[in-house]
């Protein structure tokens, strides 16, 4: 899949929700379901200070130059959030990932999670994420 | 609006305040994070619509009608704010953008001048960034050391801890009244008389105090009070400095430029007096004149009944927020304002913050500004919900509801 196909994918899943309490249920429970980061990884040189909640964003560069990624959070909406990220750019080639746009935040109603009012670190994970596969590519 | 007759009813009073009948995703609007900004009643946007529409101007220098009217209203608001906190002497009064602000006038102006090589500034446990950061500043450079006064678990000052803190080496003691993270009332009355006893100089941080109860500083004795218009129904980018002017006229003005001078040439500069030396550059009029507003709104109130009112609502959500499983209250002080911080076990403020906005509940959540009493607790932050006189009994049921729906949710 690609990662138009991929996003494509989450915005079908969320179509099926009615209220925002479906849609928060789905995203605790992808929360809560993905240990997405080994403990030991979980260092300070890995986390992304957001103001509220914290990410740790682990990346691996394969031979194939695509990129791989596992990341933790310690609110669980973040994590959801974050697990959907990773679920749309984990191991897709470094040159797409520097260049994806990531539509379907805003189409699945959740934007307002990428405000810089929310600083829940999920604006700067994805950033993070840029910033790797730019000079990874 | 008519500003003759006491207010104390709480429906009157939310007429008076059209943001709070609004719905917020498809709830109505429960504000609940009143500490960090407050609503503005019809009169103060009033205020702010009349100068822009009507006199517009620069104030102070113009010898135009529209210059006068200006500074008349302006300076109004200097002895409104004056007669609010019971000083007779309107130079006492400086205008800043905000409480931090003022706490940085007072560390550049009066620190730098008279902190020296290992004198002591008390700080507490319960600051604000506000108050902490403007202080390691000036002792940076200074060389002066800063002391803290630790906390109980109730979030009280450890008053054994300030008694042995205070000393001959204290210059400056620098706390504020009201916590905004935990709501406590710390008991300043004291602190300033053991200051007094070794001649410390004070500075109170009244940013969370003065929307709650009357604030007299001729009889608490400081030597500096700073508070912000915003937390009071005012605009924001308004703040106030009341400081002694025997003080005052010790310091020298830390920012240069228009007003605060006399007489300027390339040999030398002459300062204005107080207050005017303090106030470098075209101020925040519109803001100001509108806190005369907002200064004027909170005299009609019935200060009374503010008190009842508000301590009702704290009684209230704290049985209430109590009876549910888990949560734990931060800050259960004697003396304390309307405010309840708390976390429930196994959840991130963060999260509870969210499924609150999605039920129409403001609320604040994080670390509120007090990192080192957040790391004290040993908790990342918490999710405070902070009552005002326009908020009702059946606000905080929607608040527990809410609460109650997102914790189940969340488990």
């Amino acid at each position: 899949m690609t990662i138009e196909e991929r996003q494509q994918e989450i915005i079908s899943e969320f179509n099926m929700f009615d209220d925002w309490m479906q849609k928060y249920e789905y995203i605790i429970e992808l929360g809560k379901d993905l240990p997405l980061i080994k403990e030991e990884l979980k260092s300070d040189d890995i986390l992304i200070r957001g103001c509220q909640s914290r990410v740790w964003l682990h990346a691996e560069l394969k031979a194939d130059k695509t990129l791989h990624f596992t990341a933790d959070s310690d609110a669980i909406i973040t994590k959801g959030l974050v697990s959907l990220v990773v679920r749309v750019l984990d191991g897709m080639p470094a040159e797409q990932i520097a260049t994806a746009d990531l539509h379907f935040v805003n189409d699945i109603g959740l934007n307002a999670h990428l405000s810089p009012t929310r600083s829940n670190g999920l604006a700067s994970m994805i950033k993070q994420m840029k910033i790797y596969a730019t000079i990874f590519r | 609006m008519e500003l003759t007759k006491v207010i104390n009813d709480v429906e009157q009073l939310r007429d008076e305040f059209p943001l709070l009948h609004q719905e917020v995703n498809g709830y109505p609007l429960v504000y609940l994070d009143n500490a960090a900004t407050s609503q503005k009643p019809f009169s103060v946007v009033e205020s702010i619509t009349n100068y822009s529409l009507g006199y517009n101007s620069n104030i102070h220098r113009g010898v135009h009608h529209l210059a006068n009217l200006a500074t008349e209203a302006f300076e109004s608001t200097r002895k409104k704010v004056a007669a609010m906190l019971h000083t007779t002497d309107v130079r006492e009064i400086i205008f800043t953008s905000g409480t931090t602000d003022s706490i940085n006038l007072v560390a550049q102006s009066w620190g730098r001048k008279f902190l020296k090589e290992g004198d002591e500034i008390i700080l507490s446990m319960l600051e604000h960034h506000s108050n902490i950061v403007p202080w390691q500043m000036v002792a940076e450079e200074t060389g002066a050391v800063i002391r803290v006064i630790p906390v109980t678990p109730k979030g009280e000052w450890d008053m054994a801890a300030v008694d042995q803190l205070i000393s001959h080496k204290t210059k400056l003691i620098a706390v504020n009244h009201v916590s905004n993270a935990l709501g406590t009332i710390n008991p300043i009355e004291y602190i300033i008389e053991k200051a007094k006893a070794v001649g410390a100089t004070t500075m109170i941080d009244g940013a969370q105090s003065v929307v709650h109860f009357d604030v007299d500083v001729k009889k608490l004795d400081c030597d500096f009070y700073a508070f912000s218009a915003h937390k009071l129904y005012g605009p924001t980018g308004v703040g106030v400095l009341y400081g002694k002017a025997e003080v005052l006229e010790k310091m020298n003005p830390y920012r240069g430029g228009g007003e605060m001078i006399n007489t300027v040439s390339f040999d030398g500069t002459t300062y204005n007096d107080i207050p005017y030396k303090f106030e470098a550059g075209t101020p925040n009029i519109e803001g100001i004149i509108a806190f005369g507003a907002a200064v004027d709104f909170v005299n009609s109130l019935d200060g009374e009944w503010v008190k009842q009112h508000e301590q009702e609502l704290l009684a209230y959500a704290t049985e209430k927020l109590k009876s549910i499983d888990g949560l734990k209250i931060y800050g259960e002080a004697e003396n304390k304002v309307s405010v309840i911080s708390f976390l429930v076990d196994g959840i991130h403020p963060f999260d509870l913050g969210t499924l609150l906005d999605n039920q129409g509940i403001a609320v604040r959540t994080g670390h509120h500004c007090t990192q080192p009493l957040m790391n004290h607790f040993g908790i990342p932050g918490t999710v405070r919900a902070s009552f005002a006189i326009y908020n009702t009994k059946e606000e905080v049921d929607m608040l527990y509801n809410a609460l109650v729906k997102a914790i189940a949710m969340l488990k």
